[in-house]
């Protein structure tokens, strides 16, 4: 275990160093230095700043101390607002984003997996039918589009919530919902349609062959085996409310980091854009390391292979 | 014994024909053909055809049917509601939002149908080669492959649209850049699962060449993945592009797409809800009529899957 | 012989995408107390669906329940509703299928699944179920039993998964068990072990069993009478040494034919039956097997045989047993070697 662990550390390391490196040269190649926006400075204060940055320095020392601050998580000051270092942007603004993607992850799983349960349940039935028009209309509706529709009943016409910004559990509500749709819609028909096939293996026969209630063989024996699938897909989760973080941070107001990404993306602030890219791919590896971990617990073949892999 | 009455002559032997019992009794019918006839029973499918035939249409030649055109400021007719003169009213710019939204349509259909053949393109190329050639050819193409899929797809069209100059074909390519994985993944499963299969084994065994193989064999028998996942591939192109848009990455002015209506749209729709309706309405459209259609198509196309 | 299972003109179809495939037509036969019934068939028979419906096990929709009735212990199981059904399943009937690897839950141990129907049956602690469930690991040969209820199936072999089903099944010690091809999928020298083991067993419990198979040598290892299974119906039934040895239905005959046997000559080649069963979809109106029957008549194709009764226990529904029908022979393919086919009882 503790070797497979390791391996996929290793691996980890390995994708990150790749990413870092695939930014930096991006950046690099990026049109216009950081500079040459709106402010018009004198080429002396120019030259004078390039120096500060160490952006004068031969590409490949400029690579290597990028890589080395990278490693101890700092990816230098930001080049748009004075004296603040990326570090404290992505301090600053990861709360908002973490509470609000663990909001959305929440009810992305709950109700698709309740969702697709039904309608498996009730297969070809009116509620399977009403559950899998639901889900496609989700796919369907994207996350920026339900956020409007969100604001516009819930905010504008109802008065009923907050229309924007970040200040109680009810401001979150709207965000939350708009970054699930479009994952939940996609959990229900995983669910549904795992849930289809495990009803019909055979030891859904031999659980019923014991005796056991229809409500048992549900949710002891399908249930359990039927969730496989959607574990697996809380790695493009995580993508997916993730980058959905984009836009409903900037349509609700919400300072978070995915807020700060497009704006550092507008602003062409390049030390930002690496610097919150790098992080969002550590999130996302460990993430997509812990849904293994995961996996491994639900399913009791998984260990045997990972201990065979680690002989 | 039997409540019939029977002859002595009912008890003569006769010949069976054995050819005649050996018929496969039941209609058989081509793998095509089959599909259609299941595909044509989806009522919601065949609806989702006819949405998007009509949009297709109008993206070609609605854009001047009200009498408007796309582009004309009418500062003095800006932000006007739906009226007989402009069906779907003006924007803030007092621009004809009929219009602009079949001008749109264009743009979007466009962005969406391009990425989507360039990814098949590529995907199917790459995906053909690895899956059947395997071994070590197969390792490093799909290790390439892995390491791009490893990066949030959203994440790296944002940063090539960052160093690339905005435009209609910058956004394509940033799209695609690594948009064909998806494809080229569930072109190589299908082959190499083809490959290991008895038929293609009995084929080989039988002195086919791998071009005859690869072409009379895999082809037609990965069409439908292939068919499901561009239909498929379509509406999360069309996303992509609103997106982008909404995050001010889009086609730059005067070129109008969906996206881009809506995100002006977003600033006044508090006071003008219908800028904003017209062009998100048509955005989920599209993308319900090709989820929906993409969806009939694989249950025609895998009649394993059809439940 | 006291009978504890009978099922009476049968018949179940399943709505499929273009028709309605008649599985089960008017199947009738009986099980008595103690013995072991091998119902005989090929794939497509109706035999697995017979099975599975005296569980009430058919999914319906598709299946559907056309007619007919299965009396246990007095009472018509097809009226029962599916909360009766619950406390005869596993606890007066119990089943075993064909793939042990697909048939324990991957994801629950041995012990627990083993529990289950302890726990819901005779209303034991989990401790003591657990206990039980050692204790029937025991009894079905697994070694080591108190450190392998605790694993999972996957770290089961094949045979040992079938003798975990088998001690699942046995549980609450049912009247009947249901085995559906349970030796098909394993090893030949593992099939030996189950089914010397479900003897063994039976001796020991006194539990009835209806073996459901193809493997005509499966059927001489186990069982006390055969029921003939082809195109949804029972075409001949009787003991065991009946049908090896004087079977009378041409398809009994072609089924022998195409079994191998020791002191056959190398060179001499295994009979197999031309053509393939028929469309249940659309079943003849006469006899099932006229179309592949080397000896039809005019009469086969229209016209359904009643059973003649040839001894107590033998009935065969074929018209060559007519008066009026030509005399037909047992062929020479047909005849089982000398000696008896199993002297275990």
């Amino acid at each position: 275990m503790a070797r497979y662990l390791l391996k996929k550390l290793g691996s980890i390391v390995v994708s990150l160093f790749i990413i870092i490196t695939i930014t930096f040269i991006l950046m690099k190649i990026a049109p216009g230095g950081p500079f040459t926006s709106e402010r018009k400075t004198s080429p002396a204060i120019e030259k004078q700043m390039m120096e500060a940055y160490g952006l004068n320095d031969p590409i490949h020392k400029q690579y290597i101390d990028y890589l080395i601050k990278a490693a101890k998580f700092d990816f230098g000051p930001s080049f748009k607002y004075d004296g603040q270092e990326v570090t404290d942007i992505i301090k600053r603004s990861l709360p908002y984003s973490l509470i609000l993607g663990a909001e959305a992850i929440l009810i992305a799983l709950a109700f698709g997996v309740l969702l697709g349960v039904i309608a498996a349940i009730r297969h070809n039935k009116f509620a399977d039918y009403t559950a899998m028009v639901i889900a496609v209309l989700g796919i369907s509706v994207p996350s920026f589009i339900m956020a409007t529709i969100l604001q516009y009943i819930f905010a504008i016409k109802l008065q009923a919530l907050p229309i924007a910004r970040f200040e109680s559990f009810a401001h979150t509500i709207l965000p939350a919902i708009a970054l699930a749709t479009t994952p939940l819609a996609f959990i229900a028909r995983l669910m549904r349609s795992s849930m289809l096939e495990v009803m019909s293996a055979d030891y859904i026969k031999t659980a019923k062959s014991k005796g056991l209630s229809e409500r048992v063989v549900t949710y002891r024996h399908a249930l359990r085996n039927a969730m496989l699938p959607v574990v697996s897909y809380l790695g493009p989760l995580v993508v997916s409310v993730l980058t959905g973080s984009f836009v409903i941070e900037k349509i609700f107001g919400i300072p978070g980091l995915g807020n700060e990404f497009v704006v550092s993306v507008t602003n062409r602030d390049y030390t930002v854009i690496m610097g919150t890219t790098v992080f969002f791919s550590v999130l996302l590896l460990v993430s997509i390391l812990v849904v293994d971990l995961i996996y491994g617990l639900i399913d009791p073949r998984i260990k045997v292979t990972s201990k065979e892999a680690g002989k | 014994m039997s409540q019939v009455q029977l002859r002595d002559s009912d008890f003569e032997s006769i010949q069976i024909d054995q050819k005649e019992t050996e018929k496969i009794s039941g209609q058989s019918t081509s793998y095509w053909k089959d599909a259609w006839r299941r595909f044509r029973k989806n009522k919601l499918a065949l609806a989702g055809v006819i949405i998007i035939i009509l949009l297709a249409f109008m993206a070609l030649f609605g854009e001047s049917i009200s009498g408007q055109n796309y582009r004309d400021n009418d500062l003095m007719n800006a932000n006007k509601p739906p009226s007989s003169e402009h069906w779907f009213g003006t924007d803030n710019l007092g621009r004809d939002i009929f219009a602009r939204t079949w001008y749109g349509a264009k743009i979007s259909l466009f962005i969406g149908l391009m990425a989507s053949l360039i990814d098949l393109v590529i995907g199917v190329i790459w995906g053909a080669v690895a899956g059947f050639f395997g071994g070590k050819i197969d390792e490093y193409m799909m290790r390439i492959a892995d390491v791009l899929y490893s990066v949030p797809y959203l994440l790296v069209v944002i940063l090539l649209m960052v160093i690339m100059p905005q435009g209609l074909w910058t956004l394509i390519i940033a799209m695609t850049i690594t948009g064909w994985i998806n494809m080229a993944r569930i072109v190589r499963g299908q082959v190499m699962q083809l490959r290991s299969e008895e038929y293609v084994m009995a084929a080989k065994s039988l002195g086919a060449s791998n071009a005859r193989l690869l072409f009379k064999h895999l082809v037609p028998n990965t069409m439908g993945p292939i068919i499901v996942t561009l239909t498929l591939t379509i509406p999360s192109a069309i996303f992509t592009e609103a997106f982008l848009s909404y995050l001010g990455l889009g086609v730059p002015a005067p070129k109008a797409s969906w996206g881009t209506m809506s995100s002006d749209a977003l600033a006044s729709f508090q006071y003008y809800p219908y800028q904003l309706f017209f062009p998100a309405f048509f955005i989920c459209l599209t993308m319900l009529a090709f989820n929906i259609v993409g969806d009939g198509l694989r249950d025609a196309l895998d009649p394993k899957e059809r439940k | 012989m006291k009978k504890i299972l009978e099922v009476n003109d049968l018949s179940i179809s399943f709505d499929t995408y273009n028709a309605e495939v008649k599985a089960v037509r008017g199947v009738t036969f009986h099980l008595n107390e103690k013995e072991t019934l091998a119902i005989v068939g090929e794939s497509g028979s109706g035999k697995s669906v017979t099975a599975q419906s005296i569980m009430q096990l058919i999914p319906m929709p598709p299946g559907k329940f056309v007619g007919g009735s299965i009396i246990f212990n007095g009472e018509d199981l097809t009226q029962k509703s599916e909360k009766q059904m619950e406390n005869i399943r596993g606890k007066e009937i119990s089943m075993i299928f064909q793939d042990p690897m697909t048939s324990l839950n991957p994801t629950m141990t041995i012990g627990k699944q083993i529990a289950e129907s302890l726990i819901k049956h005779q209303n034991m602690s989990k401790k003591a179920a657990h206990q039980r469930g050692v204790e029937l690991l025991k009894l079905v040969g697994i070694p080591n039993p108190d450190v392998r209820i605790n694993q999972y199936p996957h770290q089961y072999s094949g045979g040992m998964r079938q003798r975990a089903m088998i001690a699942i099944a046995l549980a609450c010690n049912p009247k009947i068990l249901i085995a559906d091809e349970p030796t098909t999928a394993l090893d030949v020298t593992i099939q030996a072990q189950i089914l010397d083991l479900m003897r063994d067993l039976q001796q020991k419990t006194g539990t009835a069993i209806i073996m459901i198979t193809h493997d005509l040598g499966v059927v001489a290892n186990i069982a006390h009478r055969v029921a003939v299974m082809y195109g949804g119906k029972v075409v001949e039934t009787g003991t065991v040494d009946e049908i090896f040895y004087n079977p009378r239905h041409p398809y009994t005959w072609g089924l022998l034919g195409s079994m191998p046997k020791l002191d056959q000559n190398k060179d001499e080649e295994l009979q197999a039956i031309p053509g393939s069963p028929p469309d249940l979809a659309n079943p003849p109106k006469g006899c099932p097997f006229v179309a592949r029957c080397p000896y039809a008549m005019k009469v086969c194709k229209d016209h359904m045989p009643e059973y003649t009764k040839l001894s107590d226990t033998q009935k065969t529904a074929c018209w060559l047993l007519d008066e009026r029908a030509p005399k037909v022979d047992i062929p020479e393919t047909a005849v089982v070697g000398g000696t008896k086919v199993h002297d275990s009882f």
